[in-house]
C-alpha cells in the first residue's frame, strides 16, 4: 500500500468533494483548481478536521478514517500551514513552535530548544522571543511552517501558505520551501492557485474541479497538456529541465539556454507563455534562447492565441490574434520560438 | 467617508438640544448632591465607625466570595454556550440572561422557592443534612452569585466568540487536546473580555440589594453588606448612609475607568450578542 491512501467523499448541501489521492514517500502534491473546487474541504478532511462522509485515509500504515473508524485530527500526525498564518498571537514565535511538542507532553525546556533548531533553519532565528504581532508576513509565515514541521508529521498540508505575502516575499520563501519539502520524509499536499508553486515546488499536481479530480500528473504533464481551460489557465507555464552551469542551462535534448540567474547542478527553467515570441524567419533580435520548430495546435485563449510548438521538448507560446494572424499559424507552420534571459526563472531541481 | 461639519448643515435645533441639556443634567444632579451632602469633615469618623467598617467587610468578603462561584461556574458555561453545538442552545443562553432583567426582589423570592426551609431543594437539605441556608452569610453569596453569573458569562461568551475558531483547528492540529486548548489558547485569548466580565460581576455582586435582602434578610454582621447597610441607615443615621453611599459610587467610577475603551467593547459585545 502507498504511503498515503486516501479517498475523501464530503458531502455538502449542492455539492460534494469525491477525490482519491494516493502518494508515496517523498511526494510534494500540488492541489489546484478553482475557488470552491473543494481543495480546503480536501486539506480539512486530511486533517480530521472536516470529518468523512464516505472513503478511507490511511497514511504510513495507520488508518486514520475508514468505515467505523476515525482518529481525532490530534492523534494524527499532521502539520498543517495555513494561508492566514494563524500563529497564537499571544505566545512568542519559539512557543508558537513548540506548541505541538508540549501539548504532546515533551518538557517546556527540550521542546523550546527544538523549537529554536527549527526556527534557525527557517532562518527566523533571531525572532524566537517576538510575538507574532511583531513579525512582517514573511517572518510569520516562516514560523508558521516552522510549527508544523516541528511536530514531525507524516503528512504535511500547506493551504495556500504563500498567498497573503507580497511577491517578493512569497518568491524568497517559495525557494525556501520548496528546499524543506524536497528534504520532507512523508508526504506533502500544498493547496496552490500559483502555477510557480505547482511547477517549482511540487513533484506531482493533482487539478480539482468542482469536487473531483479533474487531471493528475507531473507538473511538465499537466502544463503541456491541461486537461481543462483552468488548468490551461493556471499552469500554462513552460518547464525545460536540465543541468545548469553558471547561467548557462543545458537541456536534456543537448540544446542550450541562457538565464540571468547563476546556478549549479539540475534545474527547472521555467518562462511564461506570454514571454515567448514567434517568427516565421530566423529572428535577427538579441535573444539568444531560439528554437525552430513547427506549429502543434493554435487555439483561442482568453484574450490570446495559445500556440504549442514541437520545439524543446513542446513550448507553449501566447501570441495576439493580430500577430497569430499575420504569421499564418497553423497545425504544421514553421516557426522560430525565442524568449529572452531575463524572463526565465531557474529553480534548482529536487 | 469624512464626516460633515457641524457648521455645514446648520445649528443643532433648539428643540433637541434643550431635552438632551435637560437630561445630562438630571442624571448629574443626584450624584452631585450626593457629593455636596456628604459630610466630608466627619468622613473618616464615619468611614471608620464599626457598623460601616462591618458592612464593607461583609460585603468585600461576600462580593470575592461570589466572585470565586462565578468563575468556577461561568468560564464552563461560557465557553460551552459559544463553542458546543447542542440542541437547545439558545434555550440555555436565554435562562442565562433572565436574572439579568429579573427585578432583584423577584430574584429573592425566587432563591427562597429554591433554597427557602421550605424551597425545592432547600427542604430535603435541610432534612438530610441541617442544613438552612436562607438569611446567612452564605445565602448573601448565592444571592450575589445569582445576579452577577450573568454579566461574566455573557462577557467571556462574546470574548470567546470574538477570536478566531480556527485557532482551535491550529491547536488540534498539533496535538492538543479540547482541554489543552481551552487551558492555552482560548482562555488566554479572551482575557480581556474576561477582565471585563469579572470586574462588571463584583461591581454587581457589591451593589446588590433587593435579592439580598429578600433571600438573606438584613443581620448586622452576616447580611448587613453596604446596600442593606445604606438602607437601614437613611432611618437611623443618613450621614452613615451618605458616607456608604459615597464610597459605592466612588467603585462604580473606577469600574467605569477600568473597564473604558476595549474592554468595554468587548463587554458590550458580549451584551448585544444575545
Amino acid at each position: 500500500m502507498s504511503f498515503l491512501d486516501a479517498h475523501v467523499v464530503v458531502r455538502r448541501p449542492g455539492h460534494t468533494l469525491d477525490v482519491r489521492v494516493v502518494a508515496e514517500r517523498g511526494d510534494v502534491l500540488a492541489v489546484v483548481g478553482p475557488n470552491g473546487a473543494g481543495k480546503s474541504t480536501l486539506v480539512r478532511a486530511l486533517a480530521g478536521v472536516v470529518p468523512l462522509d464516505e472513503g478511507h485515509v490511511v497514511c504510513d500504515g495507520e488508518t486514520w478514517d475508514a468505515d467505523g473508524v476515525r482518529v481525532e485530527a490530534r492523534h494524527r500526525q499532521v502539520g498543517m500551514v495555513f494561508q492566514q498564518g494563524l500563529l497564537f498571537p499571544h505566545l512568542s514565535a519559539v512557543a508558537n513552535v513548540a506548541y505541538g511538542r508540549r501539548s504532546r507532553g515533551i518538557r517546556r525546556r527540550e521542546a523550546e530548544a527544538e523549537a529554536r533548531r527549527w526556527l534557525a533553519r527557517l532562518d527566523v532565528g533571531d525572532l524566537a522571543e517576538r510575538r507574532p504581532g511583531a513579525l512582517s508576513g514573511g517572518q510569520a509565515q516562516r514560523v508558521a511552517v516552522a510549527r508544523a514541521l516541528a511536530t514531525q508529521p507524516r503528512l504535511l498540508l500547506l493551504d495556500e501558505p504563500l498567498s497573503a505575502l507580497d511577491v517578493g516575499v512569497a518568491m524568497a520563501l517559495r525557494l525556501e520551501l520548496a528546499r524543506h519539502l524536497a528534504e520532507f520524509d512523508g508526504v506533502a499536499l500544498l493547496v496552490t492557485h500559483d502555477a510557480l508553486d505547482a511547477m517549482t515546488v511540487a513533484n506531482r499536481v493533482l487539478v480539482l474541479d468542482d469536487g473531483g479530480v479533474a487531471q493528475e500528473g507531473t507538473p511538465a504533464e499537466v502544463a503541456r497538456r491541461p486537461a481543462t481551460d483552468h488548468v490551461a489557465r493556471l499552469v500554462g507555464l513552460n518547464v525545460l529541465r536540465g543541468s545548469s552551469a553558471g547561467t548557462t542551462i543545458r537541456l536534456k535534448d543537448g540544446d542550450v539556454l541562457v538565464s540571468t540567474t547563476a546556478a549549479r547542478g539540475d534545474v527547472s527553467a521555467c518562462f511564461a507563455p506570454t514571454a515567448v515570441t514567434l517568427t516565421v524567419g530566423e529572428p535577427a533580435g538579441s535573444a539568444r534562447n531560439r528554437w525552430s520548430g513547427r506549429v502543434t495546435s493554435v487555439a483561442p485563449h482568453g484574450e490570446a492565441v495559445r500556440v504549442h510548438v514541437d520545439a524543446a521538448g513542446g513550448l507553449i507560446a501566447d501570441v495576439t490574434p493580430a500577430s497569430s494572424a499575420r504569421l499564418g499559424l497553423a497545425p504544421g507552420a514553421e516557426v522560430w520560438a525565442t524568449v529572452k534571459a531575463t524572463e526565465i526563472s531557474v529553480y534548482a531541481e529536487q | 467617508m469624512t464626516r460633515p461639519s457641524g457648521a455645514a448643515l446648520g445649528r443643532p435645533p433648539a428643540r433637541l438640544l434643550a431635552p438632551a441639556l435637560l437630561g445630562a443634567a438630571f442624571l448629574a444632579l443626584p450624584l452631585v448632591a450626593l457629593l455636596v451632602r456628604t459630610p466630608w469633615s466627619d468622613f473618616v469618623d464615619e468611614l471608620t465607625s464599626p457598623e460601616v467598617l462591618e458592612a464593607m467587610r461583609l460585603s468585600l468578603e461576600t462580593s470575592l466570595a461570589a466572585l470565586v462561584l462565578v468563575v468556577a461556574m461561568g468560564i464552563p458555561l461560557a465557553w460551552t454556550l459559544a463553542r458546543v453545538d447542542f440542541p437547545g442552545r439558545s434555550l440555555v443562553r436565554a435562562l442565562v440572561i433572565v436574572p439579568l432583567v429579573l427585578p432583584p426582589v423577584v430574584g429573592g423570592v425566587a432563591l427562597l422557592s429554591a433554597f427557602g426551609r421550605r424551597g425545592l431543594v432547600g427542604a430535603p437539605l435541610e432534612q438530610a443534612f441541617g442544613i438552612s441556608l436562607p438569611f446567612t452569610t452564605a445565602a448573601v453569596v448565592v444571592a450575589h452569585t445569582f445576579v452577577s453569573l450573568p454579566f461574566f458569562v455573557l462577557s467571556v461568551e462574546g470574548a470567546l466568540r470574538a477570536t478566531d475558531r480556527e485557532y482551535d483547528v491550529v491547536a488540534a492540529t498539533l496535538g492538543a487536546s479540547r482541554w489543552t486548548t481551552f487551558r492555552t489558547v482560548s482562555l488566554p485569548l479572551a482575557g480581556p473580555g474576561l477582565l471585563a466580565g469579572l470586574v462588571l460581576a463584583w461591581a454587581r455582586a457589591l451593589g446588590e440589594f433587593g435579592a439580598t435582602i429578600t433571600f438573606a434578610g438584613n443581620y448586622p454582621g452576616t447580611t448587613r453588606t453596604m446596600p442593606n447597610a445604606i438602607y437601614v441607615a437613611l432611618q437611623a443615621d443618613p450621614q452613615a448612609a451618605l458616607v456608604l453611599s459615597v464610597i459605592l459610587m466612588l467603585v462604580s467610577v473606577a469600574v467605569l475607568a477600568l473597564l473604558r475603551e476595549r474592554w468595554f467593547d468587548v463587554a458590550l459585545q458580549g451584551a448585544v450578542r444575545t
